[in-house]
């Protein structure tokens, strides 16, 4: 039963970081229908640049808010000279955009920051809390609140406010979009600022537990795009429960089989839900009549 | 109210309006008939900002219009009902119509949305289903009222019977009728010109871009040539 308990948490833990990450694809892929794998570099940069700019004298607080808005006007640039001057590209050009990008901002990363593994203490101590047996990271509790908080945001966001809803109609019919008057160019940018902004916040939340460096965004990317898939693209109750989900998986199967099998059950389990359901567990049917 | 002078755009590198000249005022219905091609949904394009003007000049309610961006257009009393009628298909009929009024917050939002229900009862009923199921006349319904509800002095509609049953183009038309009670200026682009010509006050023939025959409405529908080539007659 202890067993069980640690499995479970471990996978929690995981998951949890997955969760975040792929909350992070949502608002871009609702405002333009890209996945932006340019995602993980976020992430990256949200730890690094805490790691630089605390051991450069800032508290660690300040240090993180710094890196969440340095990364913030990162994807500002991204969509500015790299998304808007492609504008009416077909979305598979402008994923590809994407691609570059990361391959870009990883390399830059190695210049600027270094090729080091780096961490800063976990926010409360690294004392693990003790659950009918097993334990969990004080800082794993951290990444799991950090996701639920910036679920409940993203959820109230598409289905509470205006706003939310022009990202969504920017996406499903940028002409009609403007002729009710949304600035779809605002949209664009602020879905670029805020998704990356959430990506800088994930990696402040997981450096702790996972550490970082220049190239950790590939694999976090990844990871969390399959998570997002599993959920249903764009839907941030798909994100959360595709990450959680993939995250134990990954944990029962290493527990119980084998860590040699973890990620290769997980990408069975992502693919029999994707030949089931095309669209992710949550992922709505389009029901589109011409 | 609405003025447009040697109105000039191209595809690329084929011209597909030649100057036209066109003014709609206060109160009116104005509607610009032709064939296929004519240029018909490209002039309601340029007048909307999501088709770039390359000469000539759109002057509206006193302002040059010709360099405001299409977003910022619907602010100033100017809204367009779509060719293809472009209603936001994975959003709920009411969604579509709040996002109508996008430029607004008040009171007046909830009122507009009744008055579009009462309007066009079916969208009540179906206020809340995605609007990508609806029918092609519904969609029709759902893109005038979300133009609509962003308060225009001057509504401009492409093609709003295209594809559908005449029983709900008799319906639609009898909307743009009552359009007048509203003190909503209507400028509409039809294919169908004997229906768009009987509820209008004046009307422009467009052929290949350019602006042959203009008058009153009934001026044009007693005309020989426009009995011949569009009114099938």
């Amino acid at each position: 039963m202890a067993e069980l308990m640690q499995f479970v948490l471990s996978g929690l833990t995981v998951g949890a970081v997955y969760a975040l990450v792929a909350l992070g694809f949502t608002i871009i892929y609702n405002a333009s229908d890209v996945v932006n794998f340019a995602q993980g570099e976020f992430v990256m940069l949200g730890g690094m640049i805490t790691v630089f700019a605390n051991m450069a004298g800032l508290p660690i607080p300040l240090a993180a808010l710094t890196a969440i808005v340095v990364t913030a006007v990162a994807g500002v640039a991204l969509n500015k000279l790299a998304i808007e001057p492609a504008r009416g590209a077909p979305v598979v050009s402008l994923i590809i955009i994407t691609i570059g990008a990361s391959i870009f901002m990883r390399g830059l990363a190695q210049v600027v920051f270094d090729k080091q593994l780096h961490r800063f203490p976990a926010f409360t101590g690294d004392t693990p809390i003790m659950i009918m047996g097993a334990t969990i990271l004080p800082q794993a509790l951290w990444v799991l609140f950090g996701a639920l908080v910036v679920f409940a945001g993203l959820w109230a966001f598409f289905t509470r406010t205006l706003t939310g809803k022009a990202v969504l109609a920017t996406s499903n019919n940028r002409l009609a979009a403007q002729l009710v008057g949304i600035n779809t160019n605002w949209v664009m940018t602020m879905s670029f600022a805020l998704s990356a902004g959430i990506g800088a916040l994930a990696g402040v939340l997981v450096t702790p537990i996972t550490n970082t460096s220049y190239d950790v965004g590939i694999a976090l990317a990844l990871k969390g795009f399959a998570a997002a898939m599993l959920g249903g693209m764009g839907n941030p109750i798909g994100a959360l429960v595709g990450g959680l989900l993939l995250g134990l998986i990954e944990a029962l199967t290493a527990g119980y089989i084998s860590s040699v099998y973890k990620d290769a059950a997980a990408f069975v389990v992502i693919l029999l839900v994707l030949f089931f359901m095309p669209r992710g567990i949550f992922g709505k049917s389009s029901t589109d009549r011409v | 109210m609405l003025n447009v002078e040697g109105l000039r755009s191209r595809y690329g590198r084929i011209e597909v309006l030649h100057g036209i000249d066109l003014a709609v005022n206060s109160g009116e219905i104005v509607t610009v008939v032709g064939a296929n091609g004519a240029g018909k949904t490209t002039l309601l394009r340029c007048l909307s900002g999501v088709q770039p003007v390359t000469g000539g000049s759109i002057t509206f309610r006193g302002e040059s219009f010709t360099a405001v961006p299409a977003y910022r257009r619907v602010g100033h009393g100017l809204a367009q009902s779509p060719e293809g009628r472009q209603i936001f298909t994975n959003l709920t009929v009411e969604e579509n119509l709040r996002l109508g009024a996008f430029l607004y917050a008040d009171d007046r939002v909830e009122k507009d949305m009744q008055t579009a229900f009462a309007m066009f009862p079916i969208l009540k009923e179906k206020r809340n289903l995605a609007a990508g199921g609806l029918s092609g006349g519904q969609q029709q319904m759902l893109a005038i009222t979300r133009a609509l509800m962003g308060r225009p002095s001057c509504l401009l509609l492409d093609e709003p019977s295209m594809g559908l049953a005449p029983i709900i183009v008799a319906q639609i038309f009898e909307v743009v009728k009552s359009m007048r009670d509203l003190d909503v200026t209507v400028l509409l682009v039809e294919q169908n010109a004997y229906g768009a010509l009987k509820i209008a006050d004046r009307g422009y023939v467009l052929e290949t871009g350019r602006v042959t025959m203009q008058g009153s409405a009934a001026e044009l529908i007693a005309d020989p040539r426009i009995r011949e080539a569009y009114l099938g007659i």
